[in-house]
């Protein structure tokens, strides 16, 4: 008799259908909870607890207070602005959200099994196989849920479908090794090259990173490197020069892909109760993309603005 | 891509004109008809001499610097009125001229010519009065109610679009095809040849009637000519005086000439009867390009010489503003546009790509010209390449919601199912809004919209309506004895096989009227077979006729059912007394509870089966409702899911909902999910609408709202080609996509002065947004947005 093992849980945060921005075609984006980096740029900064978390969107609420009555911890009470969260009582246990009747409570963060996850994946299949695209596993940092990701990429290829992982690069390089020959392509996030400010900006060194890419390379991966361009921060000429010289050195990357630095986040951070360290970051201007994309460009990389 | 001087005065002029109501027409009739001695002919020569005698009256114009002549008013958007069909009373003559949205300007003289000639004249005797005067009380219990909408109390059966036969024959070919059909009359085995016999008299004299049309511009053109001072203009002048001697008396015989002849015979059907979607030229680019690849080579023709004409056809179009309604029609259809719709691309007679250099052109044109007529659409088939799809695109994104786009393989599909042949159906396309035909060959007649929301009202109140208190249904049994969720369903169904009847009743009776009291014998000519069979139009002459009824709200009872079977029958979050308390009470001071309803129930365009699956049995009910029945004509009902503006007039006779719409607000368009209620994207709204089985359809309409930003690069406009193909290659009849972003359309409703050019994609068809009711407004600034992420 054969004992199977229950299947892995993963934790989602979203999942986006008609995604155009994370790799080829019309794709379905799968954003798994959790991340170890903790860079200051990041806009969702609900990704990156492990845990699942309690949002509210002040402007559905009716204030019609059953949130209130719900909490068992009486974390919740209401305030002539609405109904407030104690965030020392809150357990984040969820029982208020299916309370909520306008919908502005939401328990960011929900379990599924890899075939429920698959069953969603697979009903855009029209639409991928139309336009090449498939599925791109994003974050948070899809390598924190190794064993559910390697799942749920085991299950796409049963489908046939095409897979894409959006990492930050900084895991146990086994990890990364495993989920290899189910990925059809890397979105391979390298923030800062100069190591100082690598762990400024994001908590974390980028030695591990930079070596799993080496690796990611020499193991035959299709890769495609991801830049955000935060003005002020990586955009110097010093660091351009570091990351031409090393994608020229590695043949598995595609293509460098600029992604602007967006304001957008702010407001997330503030719902969040949460402090914003780029308050004053402008987007880069065209020009200026122009020009980092030009002098990438010099080390014979294609370059793209945007995702 | 460019505008010459011509062009950009003459586009500016038709602009900036007021659309005004004229009498001329009116009293014209009112002449002819007054003339006693006319009571004795034939109904087909009778209008076929009215026909002509408003040919040889009515006032022509040649504006200065015009290529392509001849207004249907005396002057561009002067409107033509139709008192034999529907008499304007005074009363509706200043709403319409003081109204805020779409005016038509009511001039003293106007108001006096009918206070004294036209309204004792037509009063009581127009084909309005005689079909409201033959309908039984149900059906105009149910026509107050806002059950359904009829298409022919204010405008003639038409609905058609014509195919390439003009492009090889004049009028004088025509006369020579009647002249022999009625040689070939059998008197004696025959009982009808002598109907057949005026009927084909008459055409005859509606075919004399356009030449001479043409010529009174002829004979116009050169007298502007010899007191003209340019002698540029005066050549050009000459030359319009040639096309007009040519064409329609004959064959055209370059680009320019078969423009011109359209025209005329545009102008003609519309002239003759107020006809519904006014007329279209059809696949324009196919039956265009012999001329323009013979003008290029000849060197008689230039592709910008080409654009020139084109630019100043399109012109045309938008100086026609349909025709002033009366009554609930002017609510239900708040619009200028006439619904012709120009089709590009698809396939040839013979299968192959249709997609061809005059496409191109006609691409450019209609993103320079940026009209509101013509409506233009591509018919996509898996034969064309994705370049077209892509070329449509970039005009899409400008926002203006031209062109909609078609899935040419499957029209060809629908159209054999409902019996064409297939070369037939390869020349059919979509015309008006989204429905099918088969160009040039079929009478394809839309007879009302059916609310099938209501007809869910007044199934949950027992066959009553509340709004008037009034039975008008059947007694299906009180709701809350209803034991199962398929109980409901079942008294759904017998509801609207009840009101399905009543309409297809008065239906058979007005297309019979029509035939009886206002053939159209110039119409007739133009549509095979009805010289042939000597029968008119509305008599069944057409090769293939065809009544549709279009179902309207699918989205709304979709999620309305769905709500019912969750809540009441499956987890009992509320009694079927509580909802029904609910719903009389319009939810007041039950917030939380409609938020359950909005929230919390599976809804249409999610890709959530459960949903779906409602849509879909409730599809079937109504294709099987009216699928099949004979009509007059010798053809039969089918349906096709679309409502023009119509979502909105049927949400304001409906009560609350228990999808959580509030009584009065519109219901959905089309097959479009609820406004709002789609919140998994655009592919999740494509996997919906596609569980609709498009094939039984004669058309469907699904809108889909996009901000600019989705189609900024060309990332996503290749992703919006296979958005298209997706959606076709899953039976997907149509998509339409409105490209605006919502703050852009606030800022319009706040301050219309600024934006008076912002043209939006209603409901298979543009509109300026400022003309909008506010209802409408504000249902489109709902929609949902679409983001890529």
């Amino acid at each position: 008799m054969m004992v199977t093992a229950a299947p892995p849980t993963g934790w989602i945060f979203d999942i986006r259908r008609y995604s155009l921005h994370d790799g080829p075609g019309i794709r379905t984006t799968v954003f798994l909870k959790g991340c170890p980096l903790d860079c200051w740029w990041c806009h969702n900064p609900e990704s990156q607890s492990p845990q699942p978390e309690i949002i509210v969107r002040e402007h559905l609420c009716t204030q019609c207070g059953e949130c209130v009555r719900a909490c068992p911890q009486e974390a919740v009470s209401m305030t002539p602005q609405g109904p407030h969260t104690d965030p020392a009582l809150c357990t984040r246990c969820g029982e208020c959200v299916p309370f909520c009747a306008p919908g502005a409570r939401e328990q960011v963060g929900q379990p599924y099994t890899p075939q429920a996850l698959a069953d969603i994946l697979a009903r855009d299949i029209p639409f991928f196989d139309q336009s090449g695209g498939g599925v791109t596993f994003s974050g948070g940092e899809p390598l924190l849920q190794a064993e559910f990701l390697s799942a749920a990429l085991a299950a796409c290829k049963r489908l046939e479908l095409r897979t894409a992982v959006d990492t930050s690069g900084f895991a146990p390089w086994q990890r990364l090794e495993s989920i290899a020959p189910q990925v059809d392509l890397f979105l391979y996030d390298l923030k800062v090259q100069d190591e100082g400010a690598h762990r400024r900006f994001t908590g974390v060194s980028n030695q591990l990173i930079l070596e799993n890419l080496r690796r990611l390379n020499d193991r035959g991966s299709r890769i495609i490197v991801r830049l955000p361009v935060i003005p002020g921060l990586n955009d110097t000429p010093a660091e351009a020069a570091a990351l031409g010289s090393l994608c020229r050195q590695l043949d598995g990357i595609q293509r460098v892909d600029l992604l602007p630095y967006h304001h957008t986040a702010a407001a997330k951070y503030q719902r969040l109760g949460r402090e914003y360290r780029l308050p004053d970051t402008p987007t880069p201007s065209p020009d200026h993309l122009n020009a980092l994309a030009q002098q990438l460009r010099a080390y014979g990389i294609a370059v793209q603005i945007g995702g | 891509m460019s505008m010459s001087e011509r062009v950009r005065q003459l586009r500016q002029q038709s602009l900036e004109a007021v659309p005004t109501l004229s009498a001329e027409r009116a009293q014209l009739m009112t002449q002819f008809y007054a003339d006693t001695q006319r009571q004795t002919l034939s109904a087909p020569v009778r209008r076929a001499q009215a026909f002509a005698y408003l040919m040889e009256h009515k006032h022509i114009c040649i504006l200065p610097g015009e290529l392509i002549v001849g207004e249907k008013g005396p002057a561009p958007k002067a409107s033509p009125t139709y008192p034999e069909l529907c008499c304007h009373s005074l009363e509706d003559l200043h709403i319409l001229d003081s109204r805020e949205k779409i005016p038509f300007k009511v001039a003293p003289d106007v108001l006096a010519a009918y206070e004294q000639e036209i309204i004792p004249f037509w009063a009581g005797n127009s084909m309005r009065d005689r079909i409201l005067a033959e309908m039984r009380p149900e059906w105009l219990d149910a026509y107050e109610a806002g059950i359904f909408t009829e298409f022919m109390e204010q405008r003639a059966p038409g609905h058609t679009v014509l195919d390439d036969k003009i492009y090889h024959k004049g009028m004088l070919d025509f006369q020579r095809e009647i002249q022999t059909a009625l040689e070939q009359l059998d008197y004696i085995h025959d009982p009808r040849a002598y109907d057949r016999q005026e009927e084909l008299k008459a055409m005859s004299i509606c075919a004399a009637a356009l030449i001479r049309f043409a010529e009174r511009h002829a004979e116009l053109a050169e007298a502007q000519a010899a007191s003209e001072a340019d002698p540029a203009r005066r050549t050009e002048l000459l030359r319009i005086a040639a096309v007009c001697r040519q064409v329609p008396a004959q064959a055209p015989r370059n680009f320019w000439e078969a423009l011109q002849y359209y025209w005329f015979v545009h102008l003609g059907v519309t002239t003759e009867l107020n006809t519904w979607d006014a007329f279209c030229p059809g696949r324009l680019d196919q039956h265009l390009l012999p001329f323009y690849r013979q003008g290029l080579a000849e060197a008689s023709l230039s592709r910008d010489e080409a654009e020139e004409l084109l630019q100043c056809f399109w012109v045309k179009f938008n100086n026609q503003p349909a025709p002033p309604k009366v009554g609930v029609t002017a609510a239900e259809s708040g619009t200028y546009t006439d619904f012709a719709q120009i089709n590009l691309g698809g396939l040839t007679p013979e299968g192959g790509d249709g997609y061809n250099e005059v496409s191109e052109l006609l691409l450019d044109v209609i993103e320079t010209m940026r009209l509101l007529q013509p409506s233009s659409s591509i018919q996509v088939s898996k034969k064309n390449p994705d370049r077209f799809i892509k070329r449509a695109a970039r005009i899409i994104r400008t926002g203006f919601g031209q062109p909609s786009v078609f899935n040419a393989d499957l029209i060809v599909q629908e159209l054999m199912r409902a019996g064409k042949s297939v070369l037939d159906a390869r020349c059919g396309g979509s015309s008006g809004c989204v429905e099918v035909g088969a160009f040039g060959k079929e009478a394809y007649i839309l007879h009302g919209y059916f609310n099938l929301v209501k007809i869910l009202e007044i199934t949950l109140h027992d066959g009553v309506d509340p709004r008037s208190g009034k039975r008008i249904g059947l007694p299906t049994g009180d709701p809350r004895g209803f034991q199962r969720f398929e109980d409901l369903l079942d008294a759904f169904e017998k509801q609207l096989l009840h009101f399905v009847d009543i309409k297809v009743r008065g239906s058979n009776v007005i297309e019979r009227l029509y035939a009886r009291l206002l053939p159209a014998p110039f119409l007739s000519l133009l549509i095979n077979d009805c010289i042939a069979t000597g029968r008119d139009y509305h008599e069944g002459g057409a090769r293939y006729n065809t009544s549709y009824l279009q179902g309207v709200g699918i989205g709304t009872i979709t999620d309305s059912l769905s709500a019912l079977r969750r809540h009441v029958f499956e987890l009992g979050t509320f009694s079927m007394e509580e909802m029904l308390t609910l719903l009389a009470t319009n939810f007041a001071g039950r917030e939380p509870a409609r938020q359950i309803l909005l929230n919390r129930t599976p809804r249409y365009g999610n890709d959530d089966p459960a949903a779906d699956q409602i849509m879909v049995e409730v599809f079937d009910r109504f294709f099987h409702a009216v699928e099949g029945r004979p009509n007059t004509r010798g053809g039969e009902y089918h349906i096709n899911m679309l409502p023009t503006t119509c979502h909105v007039y049927f949400g304001s006779v409906t009560g609350a909902t228990p999808d959580g719409r509030s009584a009065g607000q519109p219901v959905s368009e089309g097959i479009s999910p609820v406004q709002g209620a789609d919140r998994s994207g655009p592919t999740a709204v494509l996997r919906s609408a596609a569980r609709m089985d498009h094939v039984r359809t004669g058309g469907t309409l699904l809108n889909q709202k996009f901000t600019p930003a989705l189609l900024q690069d060309d990332t996503g406009l290749d992703a919006l080609v296979n958005l298209v193909r997706t959606y076709f290659r899953l039976d997907g009849h149509h998509i339409q996509f409105n490209v605006v972003d919502a703050r852009t359309l606030r800022e319009a409703k706040a301050h219309p002065e600024l934006h008076r050019d912002l043209i939006v994609r209603v409901a298979g068809y543009s509109d300026y947004f400022c003309d909008l009711s506010e209802a409408l407004q504000d249902e489109i600034i709902a929609r949902t947005e679409h983001e890529a992420f």
